[in-house]
């Protein structure tokens, strides 16, 4: 298939492997930002053809497992609600809050829907005036503009009947976070490149100096992934700590202008709680005047709801680089898919979820 | 068509201007609902068994019988390449078919939603009946229930089947063995894309169909082949890997496969990328996998690709050995992974 077998070529996959080996004379630490990039590591088993001294690392870059638990709770208490017909897409449904999840909420009565982008949720709410339709906004830059612009579309069309519950966060916050923890083990980092796409690699720059880290903008296939380790190992070897652009078939210096145009219209940056991370300034977005009059919290006045985690699941330390699956006692006994105790067990593209799908022994 | 068979069209035969979609009153048990058996099923389905008009089917045989039943509830109820009474023949008659029973008797239950269009009742009717021809079965017995409005999918149908085996011992997931080859009868995912892209309103540049086939005709080649079938398994629900783990669950055995060498199709592939499903868990209606030994591999293969429903089979892997039931798949990086068990719906991804 075009564009696809290109970048999944085993051969070429061997070649990438060589090289990497012969670059690494010491062990190296590189994280994956993004948790398209673990599912795909994990899939293909790419880490498997890496030399031992190459330690590939899974990132926070899974929109799924760092929505905090406290916006889950409030997700399940606006989803039961009997007026509100609530939207998301399909892997948020299976995330357990407090209590329950989404699919429980449905199973109860809930009208809870799937869709495949916020504007099917704006054309449910003019098809149905008398109910108030609510979509889940999560995740990275990525997911923000289209969330942006079905908020916009909203307003255009005057819907009152419409509203975002929004868990929306920012990359490079996190990447400093993990940076300027003192427990920081991440010596390179693989960017996430749809995520690039959007926002481009210039914000990049100032972490790669300051923090003296190699960033990568990688993509998301095999041979993508293999390149992006081989451009951080010799960054690495050579002492040199720049951005690099791997992803370049998708991914400019400036990102995509008029995504970025419509984010800064309807959005503003604000604090945000992430899962497992806890709150980070200026890491997420929020919905600026006039368009904070379409925020789900406000309108069904749920902004107070306060949750617990669970103190036993590691997954904040997984999504920080700093523990393996392996490490939790709980993983894969008494914590799986079925019955997740944290965040990174429920999305496929978390690391526990993937460690146990793919590496059960 | 003969003289005595009844005129058969694509026009339903009752009084559109009377009943232009199903009532309640026709599942109350008076004249509405003799009308309806009348004349949409026995019209359809036409034997000589239904015209007995009897509680039950009293069928000719000897010998021991492959018995199978099965429920199919889709929405929607006609997609590209089939509909739910297609679904509903084929599964249950591919069901003895993994049996190594040629499927002969099907009775079909049918539980109607009230508004219902009459129109869309025959032509499920019709789908039925061309499927039993197909798959060589006929429909002698049935039972029609109408729920209120609001209580049902359009229409639920639950078939029940017999067949006669035709090879014994029959294929079981007990008898596979270590060194068998595993054959898969052709490309994977088509049927759940193409019902996906139905439901969700997703367009796709190409038009693609459900594999939704009869199994039978694929076995029987096999059986005349004389090839000793040790497992047969379709893959509905949970697609591929839902029918290698079991197999390697219920034998104890661990399991090989080779992802490269399982076809699907661009448009499948495409879609699945798309929407972050893996074609591997995607359900089929026509497709099923083999364990054979070794030895008897190539023969195998040849029987299947001369019958056009398994004219792609392929070999994918083999039966490697003894210890914990685990599927592992070789990627075609060519690292080695384990090849899980679907945990519920796959569901689409963020991104």
């Amino acid at each position: 298939m075009k564009y696809l077998d290109e970048f999944r070529d085993p051969e070429a996959a061997r070649r990438y492997a060589t090289a990497i080996a012969r670059h690494a004379t010491r062990p190296w630490t590189i994280m994956e930002v993004c948790g398209g990039q673990t599912h795909s590591i994990v899939r293909h088993g790419i880490d498997t053809l890496l030399p031992e001294t190459i330690e590939l690392v899974h990132g926070p870059g899974c929109p799924v497992c760092v929505t905090p638990l406290e916006q889950l709770d409030k997700a399940l208490a606006i989803a039961a609600r009997p007026e509100v017909t609530f939207c998301s897409f399909g892997d948020m449904l299976r995330v357990p809050g407090s209590r329950g999840d989404l699919f429980s909420v449905k199973a109860g009565g809930g009208d809870v829907r799937v869709v495949y982008s916020p504007l099917d949720a704006v054309t449910l709410a003019r098809a149905n005036p008398r109910r108030q339709v609510v979509f889940f906004a999560v995740g990275f830059e990525t997911t923000a503009p289209a969330n942006a612009l079905a908020v916009r579309q909203a307003h255009a069309l005057g819907l009152r009947n419409f509203s975002v519950l929004i868990s929306q966060v920012l990359v490079p916050p996190a990447m400093e976070a993990i940076l300027a923890s003192p427990r920081n083990r991440v010596q390179a980092f693989l960017a996430p490149g749809h995520v690039c796409t959007v926002m481009g690699w210039e914000e990049y720059a100032p972490l790669a100096a300051r923090y003296r880290a190699p960033i990568v903008v990688t993509g998301f296939e095999p041979l993508d992934i293999l390149q992006g380790v081989l451009m951080a190992v010799r960054q690495l070897e050579e002492g040199r700590c720049e951005v690099e652009n791997q992803y370049s078939r998708s991914v400019t210096q400036a990102g995509n202008a008029e995504a970025q145009r419509l984010l800064r219209e309807v959005f503003q940056v604000v604090p945000r709680a992430w899962r497992g991370i806890g709150t980070l300034p200026r890491s997420g977005l929020g919905l600026r005047p006039p368009f904070d009059a379409y925020d789900a919290e406000a309108r069904f006045e749920v902004a107070a709801l306060r949750t617990e985690e669970s103190t036993e699941c590691i997954s904040g330390q997984i999504l920080q680089g700093l523990r393996k699956p392996a490490d939790c006692p709980a993983f894969g006994t008494r914590c799986t898919p079925e019955r997740p105790f944290g965040a990174t067990m429920v999305s496929a593209e978390g690391a526990c979820a993937a460690y146990y799908r793919y590496r059960r022994a | 068509m003969s003289e005595h068979e009844p005129e058969f069209s694509l026009q339903c035969p009752l009084p559109i201007r009377e009943y232009p979609n199903v009532t309640l009153a026709h599942g109350g048990g008076g004249r509405l609902t003799r009308d309806l058996i009348g004349k949409v099923f026995h019209a359809a389905f036409g034997n000589e068994f239904l015209a007995e008009g009897h509680d039950g089917a009293r069928v000719p045989g000897a010998g021991p019988l492959a018995l199978t039943t099965d429920a199919f509830v889709v929405r929607p109820l006609e997609f590209p390449g089939g509909d739910i009474g297609r679904l509903a023949v084929y599964g249950t008659a591919n069901d003895l078919a993994m049996c190594a029973a040629e499927p002969a008797w099907l009775s079909a239950a049918f539980i109607l939603e009230e508004g219902l269009p009459m129109a869309t009742l025959w032509r499920i009717a019709c789908g039925m009946r061309e499927a039993a021809k197909l798959a060589g079965v006929q429909i002698v017995a049935g039972d029609t229930k109408v729920v209120d409005r609001g209580k049902g999918d359009g229409i639920y149908i639950a078939t029940s089947g017999a067949g006669i085996p035709r090879q014994d011992p029959g294929p079981s997931p007990r008898r596979a063995r270590p060194g068998d080859a595993i054959l898969l009868s052709g490309d994977l995912g088509r049927h759940a894309i193409a019902v996906m892209a139905v439901r969700e309103g997703l367009a796709f540049e190409t038009a693609l169909e459900s594999d939704c086939a009869p199994l039978w005709p694929a076995v029987r080649r096999l059986i005349e082949a004389g090839v000793e079938l040790h497992v047969l398994r379709d893959l509905t629900r949970g697609g591929l890997t839902a029918g290698l783990n079991e197999i390697a669950e219920t034998a104890g055995l661990r399991l090989e496969v080779d992802e490269s060498a399982i076809p699907v199709r661009d448009e499948v592939r495409g879609a699945c990328e798309l929407l972050g499903l893996d074609p591997n868990y995607a359900a089929n209606e026509g497709r099923f996998i083999a364990c054979v030994p070794e030895a008897q591999a190539e023969r195998a293969l040849e029987a299947l690709r001369a019958e056009p429903v398994s004219a792609g089979a392929l070999r994918i892997g083999r039966v490697a050995g003894t210890g914990r039931g685990r599927v592992d798949l070789l990627t075609r990086l060519g690292a080695r992974r384990v090849l899980d068990l679907p945990n519920g719906e796959q569901l689409p991804r963020i991104c």
